[in-house]
C-alpha cells in the first residue's frame, strides 16, 4: 500500500515540480521559499520529498533531487489478485448453485435474526464471563502464593486438556450423573440440595461451558500481557506506595492490554464463530437454525451462505472494535499515533480541496 | 535527635554472594548524602534497603526513627505485611536509573497517580502541587504530554517531581544520570542540587565525583558490601586514607 500512494503523491505537483527540479542554480533562486509552501499544503499528508529542495546547497554542488523507490512488482501483484477476485466474483454471480434468491429470502427471516441473537447472547456472556474468571485465574498463576499457584495451574490444565464438545455435553447431561445437587460436608450431612435439572437448561449449560473453557485460554492471555509489562513499571508503583490493587488496575493492566488485545480479539471472533459447537444441545443459535432450515427445504449452499455472511458482518465489526480500543490503549506508546483510516481520508480529501482551490490562482501566476 | 536515615549492621546475601555485610551508617535531617563505590560494591542494594524494595537477611533500617518493613517482637523482626510497607513507602522518594515513568499516563498524571491512591489526599489539590512541582523542575509547559515524548534528562525531572508529590521525609536517587546522554546530565544534577540547597534529605548513588564534591555533606565510600570510608568530601575525595578508595578514585577521575 505504502508504495502505492507514494508513487501517485510523487505525480501531482507538476505546478511545482518545475521549480524544485530547476537547474542547480548558485545560492540564492529568485524567491525559494515559495515553492516549497506551495507544495508543502498541495501533498498534506507529510509528503517529505519537496522540503529537501529548497535547502540551499552547501558545497555549492548541484541540487539532487529524490526520487522514492518504486516498486513494479506491487502492480504485478495487484493485477495478479484482481484476476483471481474477478475470477471468484464472477462465479458467485453466474453460477446458479448459489441460489442468490433463497439466500435474500431467509438473509433477515425473523427465525434467522432470533438465532444471530442467540449467537450473540451465547458469545458474550461466554466472554464476559470467561475473561473475568481469566482474569482471576492469570491474577493466582502470578501470585506469590504457592498453594493459588498451583489451583490456577491444575485448572487451566484440565480446562484446555478437556474438548470442548466433551465439556458441553456434560453440563447438559448433569442430571444424568448427579440427580440433585446438595450442599454439605463431604461424607457428612447435607444442608439442603436442589433438583440439578431446575438449576440450568440447555442455555445454561452452554454458557457455563463456554465461560469455564474460555476461562483457561484467557488466563493465559492476560498472564501473557501482564508478564510481558516491565518489571520496573511494578518496582516504581510499589516504590510510590501506591496500593497493590491500584498498581494492577492502574499502572500494570493497561499496558498489558497492548499485548493482551490482539489474542483476546482472536478468542472472542473464534468463540463467536464456535458458538456453532452448541448446536449439539439443540440450542437455536444461527448455525442450528440454518441446518434445521436447509434440513427441511435441502438449499443446502444458499443457506449455509446465510449463516457465513452473518459471521462475516459480525466479525468485521469486532475487527473494527478491535482497532480502536487497541489504539486507545496505544496512548503513550508512540511519540504520536498514526491517523486512522478515516482521518487520513479526510486529510487526503481536504488535500485535493486546498489544491483545487490553489490551482487557478497559481495559473494566473 | 533522630537520624533521618539510620542502618544497623545490614546485611544481605544473594545466594551465596553477599552484597551487604554489616553495614552502619547514620544520616542527619536535611543533609546530602553521597554513596561512591565500584560497580558491584552495593551501592544499589544498599539504597534499595532503604524502602524495603530489598529485604535484608540481618540489622535494622530506620527513617525518621520508624523501623521500615518489619516489626519488632523482642529481638525478632517479624516482616510487615505488605500494606503496612507501601504506607511507609510513601514517605520515602526513590528516583530510578531508568526513571520508570508510567508511560501510558501524561506527565501530570504520573507525578499526581501516588498522592491520590497512596495518601489518599484530594485530587484537585494534589493538582495545583503537582503543577508547581513541574515549574520548579522546569517543565510546567509538559504537563500534558505523555514521558516517550520527552528527552531522558526531561524524563528523570518528572520522575523527581514524581518523587517530590508525596512531600518524602527523604529522598533516594539510584544512579539517576547514568542512563542519560551526557549533555543532558547537567539539568538532572541541577535539580537535584537545588533541592539540596532547599534543605532536603537526599541519599544519591552516583559515579558522578564533581557532583559528590559540590554538593554533598558526607562521601560514602562503599566497597565489597562494606563501608570503607566515610566524611566530607574534601576528606573523602581530595585526602582519602583507605588504599582502595584511592584506587577507585584514580580510575573514575
Amino acid at each position: 500500500m505504502p508504495s502505492l500512494s507514494t508513487v501517485r503523491r510523487s505525480a501531482p505537483p507538476t505546478t511545482t515540480s518545475s521549480s524544485s527540479s530547476s537547474p542547480p542554480s548558485p545560492p540564492s533562486p529568485p524567491s525559494p521559499a515559495e515553492p516549497t509552501a506551495g507544495a508543502s499544503t498541495s501533498a498534506p499528508s507529510a509528503a517529505p520529498a519537496p522540503a529537501t529542495h529548497s535547502v540551499p546547497p552547501s558545497g555549492g554542488g548541484p541540487v539532487l533531487t529524490v526520487v522514492p523507490r518504486r516498486n513494479p512488482w506491487t502492480w504485478v501483484g495487484v493485477a495478479g489478485v484482481g484476476l483471481l477476485l474477478a475470477m471468484f466474483v464472477n462465479g458467485l454471480v453466474t453460477n446458479p448453485g448459489w441460489d442468490w434468491v433463497t439466500f435474500g429470502r431467509y438473509f433477515a427471516t425473523e427465525t434467522v435474526i432470533r438465532a444471530l441473537g442467540t449467537t450473540i447472547q451465547l458469545t458474550v456472556l461466554g466472554t464476559v464471563a470467561g475473561f473475568a474468571l481469566g482474569l482471576v485465574l492469570a491474577a493466582m498463576r502470578l501470585s506469590s502464593n504457592a498453594f493459588l499457584r498451583t489451583v490456577a495451574w491444575a485448572y487451566i490444565w484440565a480446562f484446555r486438556s478437556i474438548p470442548l464438545i466433551v465439556q458441553l455435553l456434560f453440563w447438559f447431561n448433569i442430571a444424568y450423573l448427579y440427580q440433585t445437587i446438595s450442599v454439605g460436608l463431604p461424607f457428612g450431612p447435607s444442608f439442603g440440595s436442589v433438583e440439578t435439572n431446575d438449576l440450568f437448561g440447555a442455555l445454561g449449560a452452554a454458557v457455563l461451558g463456554l465461560a469455564l473453557h474460555q476461562a483457561a485460554y484467557a488466563a493465559e492471555i492476560i498472564r501473557g500481557g501482564i508478564i510481558s509489562v516491565d518489571e520496573g513499571q511494578r518496582e516504581a508503583a510499589s516504590a510510590l506506595g501506591i496500593p497493590r490493587r491500584r498498581q494492577f488496575a492502574r499502572i500494570v493492566l493497561p499496558q498489558a492490554m497492548r499485548s493482551i488485545l490482539p489474542n483476546a480479539a482472536n478468542e472472542v471472533i473464534s468463540l463467536f464463530k464456535g458458538t456453532s459447537i452448541v448446536s449439539v444441545l439443540a440450542i437455536p443459535e444461527l448455525f442450528y437454525q440454518v441446518q434445521v432450515i436447509y434440513g427441511r427445504n435441502s438449499r443446502v449452499v444458499p443457506l449455509l451462505l446465510v449463516a457465513t455472511v452473518w459471521y462475516i458482518i459480525l466479525t468485521t465489526l469486532l475487527s473494527i472494535g478491535q482497532y480502536y480500543v487497541e489504539r486507545h490503549f496505544a496512548r503513550g506508546s508512540a511519540r504520536s499515533l498514526p491517523p486512522t483510516p478515516l482521518q487520513r481520508l479526510r486529510a487526503r480529501w481536504a488535500g485535493i480541496a486546498t489544491q483545487a482551490a490553489r490551482r487557478p490562482e497559481e495559473v494566473a501566476r | 535527635m533522630t537520624a533521618a536515615v539510620d542502618l544497623r549492621g545490614v546485611t544481605k546475601s544473594f545466594g551465596a554472594h553477599r552484597v551487604l555485610d554489616d553495614v552502619d551508617l547514620e544520616l542527619a535531617e536535611g543533609t546530602v548524602t553521597v554513596v561512591l563505590g565500584p560497580s558491584g560494591s552495593g551501592k544499589s542494594t544498599l539504597l534499595r534497603t532503604i524502602n524495603h524494595l530489598e529485604k535484608i537477611d540481618r540489622g535494622q533500617v530506620r527513617v525518621n526513627g520508624t523501623l521500615i518493613g518489619y516489626r519488632q517482637v523482642g529481638d525478632r523482626l517479624h516482616e510487615l505485611p505488605e500494606r503496612d510497607i507501601l504506607r511507609q513507602r510513601s514517605r520515602i522518594g526513590f528516583v530510578f536509573q531508568q526513571f520508570n515513568l508510567f508511560p501510558h499516563l501524561t506527565v501530570l498524571e504520573n507525578v499526581v497517580e501516588a498522592p491520590v491512591s497512596a495518601q489518599r489526599r484530594k485530587r484537585s489539590e494534589v493538582e495545583v502541587e503537582a503543577r508547581a512541582l513541574l515549574e520548579r523542575v522546569g517543565l510546567a509547559d509538559k504537563a500534558a504530554a505523555y514521558p516517550r515524548q520527552l528527552s531522558g534528562g526531561q524524563q528523570q525531572r518528572v520522575a523527581i517531581a514524581r518523587a517530590l508529590a508525596l512531600q518524602p521525609d527523604v529522598i533516594l536517587f539510584d544512579e539517576p544520570t547514568s542512563a542519560l546522554d551526557p549533555e543532558l546530565v547537567g539539568e538532572v544534577l541541577a535539580v537535584i542540587k537545588e533541592l539540596a540547597r532547599d534543605g532536603a534529605t537526599l541519599v544519591v548513588v552516583t559515579h558522578e565525583v564533581g557532583f559528590a564534591r559540590e554538593v554533598a555533606d558526607t562521601v560514602v565510600f562503599l566497597d565489597g558490601g562494606r563501608v570503607v570510608e566515610q566524611g566530607p568530601p574534601e576528606q573523602v575525595i581530595d585526602h582519602p586514607v583507605h588504599e582502595r578508595t584511592r584506587a577507585f578514585l584514580d580510575r573514575v577521575l
